[in-house]
C-alpha cells in the first residue's frame, strides 16, 4: 500500500474518532456539556492524539529504519558480490538499489509480472533492454548476482512494506479504541491533551540538538574513516593540496595549510573592509543622521544584507574580478588572473558591511544617553565623546560583532567558489588566486564522489575543522560579550 | 564656541590652535562616518546597476519567423502518415528544412549576401528549432505536406550581435558564426522577417545543453525552487512555532532548556555548506533519498531556517504583554489555553513576517544545495506533488552557479538574467513581509 494512502487512512480514522470522541464524552455525561470535566473538543483531540500521533511516529521511524535492516540482510551477498567483481561495495549497493526500482517499474507497467520476475535470469534474458524500454538506462549489461540482489531488496522490501502497513494501522486501531473507551464524563480529557502537546513541543525544540548532534556525528564518522586511510598529521600540517583524480591510492597529497592560508587571507581583506566601513557607518547613522537620513539609510544598507551571496559571487566574477585585473593586477605587475584572494576578499567585504553596521548599531545605542552628556558636559566635542567614551563603553559589544563577522567570512561559500579560485597554494600575492576550505569541499562533494575515497573523505574533515572553527569563533565572540560587558542602569 | 565675536575676543572665547585643531579633526570624523555610509549605499547601487545591466537582456530574444515547408520526401518517406515512421526522422532530417526555409525568406525579401553558403544561412537559425518542427511534426502529422510559419530562434551568437554581446571583429574570429552571417541577420531585420521580443521562454523553458544556450531557461528551477519552499513552509513553520511556544512559554530555566538555546544560536551561526554536508550525510547517503531532489534540498533548507523562525517567534511571543496571559489565567483559562487562544494569534504577524524573512533566506541558499547534486543537468520538468517532491530538480541560485561554470557569454547574461528573477521573487517576499508587520503588527 503506498505510504500516502496509509498517511490518509490513519488521518481519516483521526477524524472519525474526535467526532466519536466528542458524542461519547456528551452521551456519557446524560446529554448535558456542562457536566463534563473538559469541554468536548478535547474529548475529540484526545482521540485524535491517541490514534494519530504514535501511529505517525511508528511510520516515520520504520521507514527510517527500513533500508538499513534491508541491506544489513543483503548485505553476504553484496559483499561476494564487490569481491568477485572488485568494485567497492557501496557501488554494487547502489546498482541493485537500481535494478529494484527498475524492477519495480516494469511491475508497474505491467510489463512483467510478479512469477516473471522470479524466473527472470541475468544471463537468459535481456534485463537491461526490458528497462530501457520503461525509460531506466542502465551501464552496463546485470550480473545475475546483482539480479539476485534486487530480487531479495525487492522481495524484502514488499514484505517489510507490508508488516509496516499492518503494525502501523494496529497502532492506529488500538490508540483509538483505547482513547474511546477511556472517555467517560469523569476522564479528565484537557489535562491528558495539554500534557501530549506539551510533549510534542518539547519534541519540537530538540530538534535543534538532533540537528547539532547529525552535524557533528555525519562528519565525526566520516574524518574517522578519512584519517583511517590518511595520517592525521599529513593531514593538519602538510602544506601541499594536491588530490589525484586517477582513483585510489596513496598518490593524493591532502595538506589543509594552502587552503586554510587562502581561508584566512580572504577573510582578513574582507575584514579589513567591512569593519571600518561598517563601523564608521554604524556611528554616523547613531551619532549623527537625522531622523530623516536614518530612515532612508540604514535601510538602504541593509539590504545589502539580504541579497543572496550567489549575488555577490556573480558581480565578483563579471564585474570586480575583470576591473581589478584590468586596472590593478596587470598594470602592476602582478598577476593576470580575475579569480583573485583581492576580488573575493573585496565583494565579501562588502557582504559583511551591513552585518557589521547593524551589530554596531545595536551596541552603540545600547549605550545610556548620561555617558554622552556627561562627556559633552565636560567640554569634549562629539567625536571625543564618541572615541573616547561610546567605542570604549561598545568595545566588548564591537569585538563580539567582529569575531562573529569573521566567522561569517570564514564559512562562506559561493562568494569564494566564483570569485577566488580553485589553485590552493600558499602566497602573499593578494592579486593571485588562491582557495579556501569551502571552495574545496565544494570540489570534492559534487561530481563524481566515492565515499570509500580519501579525496572524497577529506571534504568532511574539512567541513569538520570549518565547524569548529566558526563554533570557536561564536563561542569566543559570545564568552566577550558577557565576559566585558559593562552592566549600565 | 565659535561664536561670532570670538575672533576679537581674548581667554576663553577665543579660538586658539588647539580648539581650530578639535573642531578640525570633529569634521574630519563626522566625514569619515558620511563616507563610510556612502560607500555602503554606492557598493548597494554598483551591485544592482552592474546585475541589472548584464541580466536585463536576457529577457529579450532574437527570433526569426519563418515559413517553413514541411516536405513529404523528408519526413514521411511511406507516405501513410505512420506515427512510428515519423518518430524514426531525427532532429538532424529537419535541418535541410529550416535552411530551405531560411534561403525562401531570402528569396522573398530579395536578399543576396556574397559568399554565404546554404549551410550558413540555415545556421542562423537555433539548433533549437529543429527539435521544435518535430515535436510540431509528431504532434500534427496531418501539417505534413504543408508550408507553416514558425517563430524560431536564432543563434546564440546572432542575438549576442543584436544584443552588442558579439561585433563583427568577434564573428571574423569565431567559428560558430561568420561576417556575411551578420549581414545576413541584418538584412533580415530589415524585411521584418527577424525581430528581438520579450523571451516567455527565458522564464518557463529547462535549461538547455551548451550548443544552444538561446534555448536556455529556468522553468525546472523556478518550479524547483518552489517545491523546495513549499517543503521548508510546511515543516520549517510548525516545528519552530512549536519550538519558540516551548522555550517562550513553558520551559523552566535549567540546564535542558540552556542547552537548547545555545544550539539555536549556535546553528544560526554555523556556515551553510555544513548544512550540505549533513544533508548528503543524513538524508542521502543513510535515508537513502534521492539525489538532487527538492525534498532534500527543503529538509536541508529546512533545518537551516529553523534559528531564524525559531528566533523571530519568540521575539514576537516576547512582544506580546504578560496582562494577556494574566487576564486569561485569570477568567480560568489553562496555561496551554492561554497560549494557543490568545498568545499566538497576537503574535501571528510577527511570526508570519519571521518566516517570510526565513523563508527568503533559504531561496536564496546556494552552497547546500551543490553538495545535494542540484547542480545536475535537469531538463525535465519535476511531476505534479508528491512525486515531484522526489524527481530530479534545479534551483533558481544553483541554475546561476551552473550557468556561471559553461564558460559562455550568453550563459553569462543569463545567469545575471536568473538573478533578477531571484531577486524579484525576494523583493517581493520582502515586501510582504513589510506589510504585514505594517498592517498587523500592534504596539502595545
Amino acid at each position: 500500500m503506498p505510504i500516502l494512502w496509509l498517511l490518509l487512512i490513519v488521518l481519516a480514522l483521526g477524524a472519525i474518532g474526535y467526532m466519536l470522541g466528542v458524542r461519547r464524552a456528551v452521551a456519557s455525561a446524560g446529554g448535558d456539556a456542562r457536566k463534563l470535566h473538559s469541554l468536548p473538543s478535547y474529548y475529540g483531540s484526545n482521540v485524535v492524539l491517541a490514534t494519530v500521533v504514535p501511529a505517525l511516529m511508528l511510520m516515520a521511524a520504520w521507514l527510517l529504519l527500513q533500508p538499513v535492516v534491508i541491506e544489513a540482510q543483503i548485505s553476504p551477498l553484496i559483499t561476494a558480490e564487490a569481491e568477485a567483481s572488485d568494485r567497492s561495495p557501496d557501488l554494487v549497493l547502489a546498482d541493485v538499489r537500481r535494478l529494484a526500482d527498475g524492477l519495480n517499474d516494469l511491475h508497474d507497467q505491467n510489463v512483467l509480472d510478479d512469477a516473471e520476475i522470479a524466473r527472470l535470469n541475468a544471463g537468459r534474458d535481456d534485463v537491461r533492454g526490458m528497462l530501457g524500454q520503461v525509460g531506466i538506462a542502465l551501464g552496463a549489461d546485470v550480473a545475475q548476482p546483482v539480479l539476485d540482489g534486487a530480487r531479495d531488496y525487492r522481495n524484502l522490501w514488499a514484505r517489510y512494506s507490508l508488516a509496516m502497513t499492518i503494525v502501523v494501522l494496529g497502532a492506529a486501531v488500538l490508540g483509538f479504541i483505547a482513547a474511546i473507551r477511556n472517555t467517560h464524563v469523569e476522564f479528565r480529557a484537557r489535562n491528558v491533551v495539554e500534557r501530549a502537546i506539551k510533549a510534542l513541543l518539547i519534541l519540537a525544540s530538540t530538534i535543534a540538538i538532533l540537528t547539532t548532534v547529525g552535524i557533528v556525528m555525519s562528519m565525526l564518522l566520516e574524518t574517522r574513516n578519512f584519517f583511517g586511510q590518511y595520517n592525521w598529521t599529513d593531514f593538519f600540517f602538510g602544506t601541499t593540496w594536491a588530490p589525484s583524480f586517477s582513483g585510489r591510492g596513496g598518490a593524493s597529497e591532502l595538506g589543509i595549510l594552502p587552503l586554510l592560508w587562502g581561508t584566512l587571507y580572504i577573510s582578513f581583506i574582507a575584514l579589513i573592509v567591512a569593519v571600518p566601513i561598517g563601523l564608521f557607518a554604524a556611528i554616523y547613522l547613531s551619532e549623527y543622521a537625522g531622523p530623516k537620513m536614518r530612515a532612508w539609510a540604514k535601510p538602504a544598507i541593509e539590504v545589502l544584507a539580504g541579497i543572496p551571496t550567489i549575488v555577490y559571487g556573480l558581480f565578483a566574477l563579471i564585474t570586480v574580478g575583470p576591473m581589478l585585473r584590468d586596472y590593478f593586477a596587470q598594470p602592476l605587475g602582478l598577476g593576470d588572473s580575475s579569480a583573485s584572494v583581492m576580488t573575493a576578499g573585496l565583494v565579501m567585504g562588502i557582504m559583511l558591511i551591513p552585518f557589521v553596521s547593524s551589530l554596531s548599531d545595536d551596541i552603540i545605542n545600547a549605550v545610556p544617553q548620561s555617558m554622552r552628556d556627561g562627556s559633552l558636559g565636560l567640554g569634549a566635542t562629539k567625536s571625543e565623546t564618541i572615541k573616547q567614551v561610546v567605542v570604549p563603553a561598545a568595545l566588548p559589544g564591537i569585538v563580539g560583532a567582529v569575531l562573529l563577522a569573521a566567522s561569517r567570512a570564514i564559512g562562506e561559500t559561493m562568494i569564494v567558489v566564483l570569485g577566488a579560485g580553485a589553485a590552493a597554494k600558499i602566497s602573499g600575492n593578494p592579486f593571485e588566486a588562491m582557495t579556501t576550505v569551502t571552495v574545496k569541499i565544494v570540489s570534492q562533494l559534487t561530481g563524481d564522489t566515492d565515499f570509500a575515497s580519501p579525496e572524497t573523505l577529506v571534504a568532511f574533515a574539512l567541513g569538520l575543522t570549518l565547524f569548529v572553527l566558526t563554533l570557536g569563533l561564536n563561542i569566543l565572540a559570545l564568552y566577550v560579550v558577557r565576559k566585558y560587558r559593562e552592566q549600565y542602569e | 564656541m565659535t561664536d561670532a565675536s570670538a575672533n576679537t575676543a581674548t581667554g576663553l572665547y577665543a579660538t586658539d590652535a588647539h580648539i581650530r585643531k578639535r573642531n578640525a579633526a570633529e569634521k574630519r570624523f563626522r566625514l569619515y562616518g558620511l563616507a563610510a555610509v556612502c560607500v555602503g549605499i554606492l557598493a548597494l547601487i554598483v551591485l544592482m546597476t552592474s546585475i541589472l545591466g548584464n541580466g536585463v537582456s536576457a529577457f529579450r530574444q532574437t527570433y526569426v519567423t519563418l515559413n517553413i515547408e514541411l516536405l513529404e520526401a523528408k519526413l514521411d518517406k511511406n507516405g501513410n502518415r505512420n506515427i512510428d515512421d515519423i518518430k524514426k526522422v531525427s532532429t538532424f532530417g529537419y535541418a535541410p528544412l529550416i535552411q530551405a526555409g531560411v534561403e525562401a525568406a531570402m528569396a522573398e525579401n530579395g536578399i543576396e549576401i556574397e559568399g554565404l553558403t546554404g549551410k550558413q544561412a540555415g545556421g542562423i537559425i537555433s539548433k533549437e528549432a529543429a527539435a521544435q518542427l518535430r515535436n510540431f511534426v509528431i504532434a500534427n502529422p496531418d501539417a505534413i505536406g504543408t508550408t507553416v510559419e514558425f517563430d524560431v530562434l536564432a543563434n546564440a551568437q546572432i542575438d549576442g550581435y543584436f544584443k552588442g554581446r558579439v561585433d563583427r571583429a568577434d564573428a571574423e574570429l569565431l567559428k560558430t558564426v561568420s561576417p556575411v552571417q551578420l549581414d545576413l541577420s541584418d538584412a533580415l531585420l530589415e524585411a521584418g522577417v527577424l525581430r528581438t521580443k520579450f523571451n516567455t521562454a527565458f522564464i518557463t523553458a529547462p535549461d538547455a545543453s551548451d550548443n544552444r544556450p538561446e534555448a536556455a531557461g529556468l522553468g525546472v528551477a523556478i518550479l524547483g525552487s518552489f517545491y523546495m519552499m513549499i517543503v521548508v513552509l510546511v515543516l520549517a513553520l510548525p516545528i519552530g512555532v512549536a519550538a519558540s511556544i516551548y522555550l517562550e512559554e513553558f520551559a523552566p530555566k535549567n540546564r535542558w532548556t540552556d542547552l537548547i538555546e545555545v544550539n539555536i544560536s549556535n546553528l544560526a551561526a554555523v556556515p551553510s555548506i555544513v548544512f550540505g554536508i549533513l544533508g548528503l550525510a543524513i538524508f542521502i547517503n543513510f535515508a537513502g533519498l534521492p539525489q538532487s531532489a527538492p525534498i532534500v534540498g527543503g529538509l536541508v533548507l529546512t533545518l537551516m531556517t529553523l534559528p531564524t523562525i525559531i528566533i523571530a517567534t519568540r521575539a514576537a511571543l516576547k512582544a506580546v504583554p504578560p496582562s494577556i496571559r494574566d487576564a486569561a489565567l485569570g477568567v480560568g483559562a489553562s496555561k496551554m489555553q492561554a497560549v494557543f487562544h490568545h498568545v499566538l494569534p497576537l503574535a501571528a504577524p510577527g511570526i508570519l513576517t519571521g518566516t517570510i524573512i526565513g523563508l527568503a533566506q533559504a531561496l536564496g541558499e546556494t552552497a547546500p544545495l551543490l553538495l545535494i547534486g542540484m547542480v545536475a543537468f535537469v531538463r525535465e520538468y519535476p511531476a505534479g506533488p508528491p512525486e515531484g517532491f522526489f524527481d530530479p530538480a534545479s534551483a533558481l541560485p544553483v541554475q546561476v552557479y551552473n550557468w556561471t561554470q559553461r564558460a559562455d557569454a550568453a550563459l553569462v547574461e543569463r545567469a545575471s538574467g536568473a538573478i533578477i528573477v531571484l531577486l524579484v521573487f525576494l523583493l517581493i517576499m520582502n515586501v510582504a513581509a513589510i506589510i504585514l508587520r505594517r498592517r498587523f503588527e500592534r504596539r502595545w
